[in-house]
């Protein structure tokens, strides 16, 4: 597919090879993704969606299969590279917002543009403004994560994986932490952002709401792409 | 959010900032350290300046006297010596042989500050019905003054020494009732007689030193000891003290003199400084140490409690090597403020100490010796055990798996 975002091709990973503790987590996943695309990624509990994320975003590598984003082939970079790509391609939301406690809303948004040194402060701290004001945190965007709700912190969270303006979001569990009502926002937001920013999202979920809201749902059992 | 900081430093600072209790007691042990440190390596200087100050400013620091008059026996033959029992000679009072000339090698030498040729000797000093034995050492003053600073033990009168000047101790005086601008009749064995008149009084801290010893002129002193135009010793005075001993085996190698030089005649003391040394050297390595190894294991306990953090911003690209130099970052700033504290904090107490510790008649015990490059070495060095701690915790923060860290 000219116009994908990601291409998985025989994807394995195996934990502890040769050894008596081997275990083999993914089996020959392949799977591409759109540009634009929202994807759900949906499955029991251990049965490889975060392992499949972490490789996607190049936290992990597979054992074997290849791995193509937005057309390049991620197979044999340096960690130099992958960190690189990741930086710029990639963005992160987990299921707990990780935001870094010492820094405020809006310097945590601005990180990622500042780690390779590509934006000056003025501007990162522009952009950042921008993203929160666009996740709806103007009024907190001085306060310390540790004195926001858990759903601004996810909103947070997403405004900083959106810093860097990647190809593809990565977004694990992003709602498990939270109500109901912070849930729909939350979604709702994704949402948005990948119909005005044409950003492809790929999201872990257990909730079967959210799946059908999105535009594709992988099922995931046991290591093995489903449906 | 500083604008000028690079993304590390803005990182480190802020991580150390967060931390603050923990930050601030390593600070203190750091400050405590260095404050150790530089109390002690400032007090031992000023203790040991002291010293060496009283030590080698009332004596040379190298001697050159005339060789050991030694007994030739008589032989028949090789190997073949007539008397059984040798005694040894009795000393006369002789001078250094060739000593103008060898002045003026000894000048040339580069390592040599001062020479002062000297004719000393012992004597009778009168007075009315008193007399007492009297060392008599002839100098010329304009050298032999900047060997051994006799003018700052000048009590009463003059540091002068024309030809019928004397310059006595206070004991001296009192033993024979005299003051400054009396004469004294100074005799010698070997029949040397004059009437010199008292210039100044001297006291050396030393009752020894102060009933005996006595200066006159170098011409005085060899007319009344009988060696006329000849020295019993030349004093010398030295750019590097420490030099001394390589000094004088270079100038007795290729002279016939005897060099002592005051590390021989002082071996006690010199040994009392170079243990001093070490145990000062000793104490900095272990403290040091010890701050090294609070730095890390801070450190250690930082990656581990950040180990989240670490994790996501492994995830937003950040590079194994910022991560690292983040960590080097907090241990160099760790020991940077800690030695600027520390240094404080030592000069305080030095400051304090050196107020509070007096001797009995209220005077400082020892001089107050703060030289600022104590201060820059220690702020550098203690930076630089800094980083060489966090080194280890920054490594294993570089190393974490990022999907490991996120997991916790």
């Amino acid at each position: 597919m000219a116009n994908s975002i990601l291409t998985l091709n025989k994807i394995n990973k195996v934990y502890n090879p040769g050894e008596a503790s081997e275990v083999a987590v993914l089996h020959d996943i392949d799977l591409e993704m759109a540009k634009g695309e929202f994807v759900a990624i949906m499955g029991p509990s251990g049965s490889g969606k975060s392992t499949l994320l972490n490789i996607i975003g190049l936290l992990d590598r597979p054992t074997s299969g290849t791995l193509s984003i937005n057309g390049q082939n991620t197979s044999g970079l340096e960690d130099a590279e992958l960190t690189h790509l990741r930086g710029h391609k990639i963005g992160f939301v987990f299921q707990y917002h990780y935001l870094i406690s010492a820094f405020t809303a809006l310097e945590n948004v601005m990180m990622p543009l500042l780690v390779d040194h590509g934006f000056q402060t003025e501007r990162a701290e522009q952009r950042a403004k921008e993203l929160i004001d666009r996740v709806g945190l103007s009024k907190v965007a001085h306060h310390r994560s540790n004195d926001m709700s858990g759903g601004q912190q996810q909103r947070v969270a997403i405004a900083r994986g959106l810093a860097m303006n990647p190809d593809i979001l990565l977004a694990d569990e992003p709602t498990g932490n939270l109500d109901t009502e912070n849930t729909k926002s939350i979604f709702d937001l994704l949402r948005e952002v990948n119909r005005t920013s044409g950003t492809s999202i790929l999201l872990i979920t257990h909730n079967h709401d959210l799946g059908r809201q999105c535009d594709r749902i992988i099922q995931v059992v046991d290591g093995r792409i489903v449906s | 959010m500083k604008r000028w900081l690079p993304f590390e430093w803005i990182v480190a600072i802020r991580f150390l900032l967060e931390g603050k209790l923990q930050s601030i007691f390593i600070i203190v042990g750091i400050s405590i350290g260095v404050g150790v440190i530089v109390f002690m390596s400032a007090m031992l200087t000023g203790l040991q300046a002291n010293f060496i100050k009283r030590v080698l400013t009332s004596q040379a620091h190298i001697q050159i006297l005339p060789p050991d008059q030694l007994a030739r026996p008589q032989r028949h033959g090789v190997d073949e010596i007539e008397d059984a029992i040798i005694q040894r000679p009795s000393q006369r009072l002789v001078s250094v042989d060739q000593w103008q000339k060898i002045r003026r090698q000894l000048e040339a030498m580069p390592e040599i500050s001062v020479v002062a040729p000297t004719a000393a000797g012992s004597a009778l000093a009168k007075r009315g019905d008193a007399s007492r034995a009297i060392t008599l050492n002839g100098v010329e003053p304009e050298t032999y003054f900047l060997v051994v600073h006799v003018p700052d033990y000048l009590v009463q009168g003059q540091a002068r020494l024309l030809s019928d000047d004397i310059l006595i101790g206070i004991d001296l005086a009192k033993d024979l009732g005299a003051n400054v601008g009396d004469k004294l009749n100074v005799t010698t064995s070997n029949g040397g007689a004059r009437i010199l008149t008292i210039i100044g009084l001297l006291d050396f801290g030393n009752k020894g030193a102060n009933s005996r010893s006595t200066f006159v002129s170098l011409r005085t002193a060899q007319s009344l000891l009988g060696m006329l135009g000849g020295v019993a010793t030349i004093d010398l005075s030295l750019k590097d003290i420490y030099a001394a001993e390589d000094v004088a085996q270079n100038i007795q190698s290729s002279n016939d003199v005897i060099a002592d030089s005051w590390i021989k005649t002082n071996a006690q003391f010199f040994t009392a400084i170079r243990a001093q040394n070490l145990t000062n050297m000793l104490i900095r390595v272990f403290v040091g140490l010890s701050v090294a190894f609070g730095i890390a294991a801070v450190l250690v306990v930082s990656v581990i409690q950040r180990s989240r953090d670490i994790g996501i911003l492994r995830a937003m690209g950040t590079s194994r090597g910022q991560i690292m130099r983040l960590f080097l970052i907090q241990g160099g700033v760790l020991g940077f403020f800690g030695s600027l504290f520390g240094s404080a904090l030592g000069g305080f107490a030095l400051i304090y100490w050196h107020a509070a510790a007096r001797q009995a008649d209220g005077s400082e015990l020892f001089p107050l010796v703060i030289e600022y490059q104590l201060f820059v070495w220690t702020a550098v060095l203690a930076t630089f055990t800094g980083l060489l701690a966090a080194m280890a915790p920054a490594l294993r923060a570089a190393k974490l798996d990022p999907v490991v860290a996120i997991r916790g």
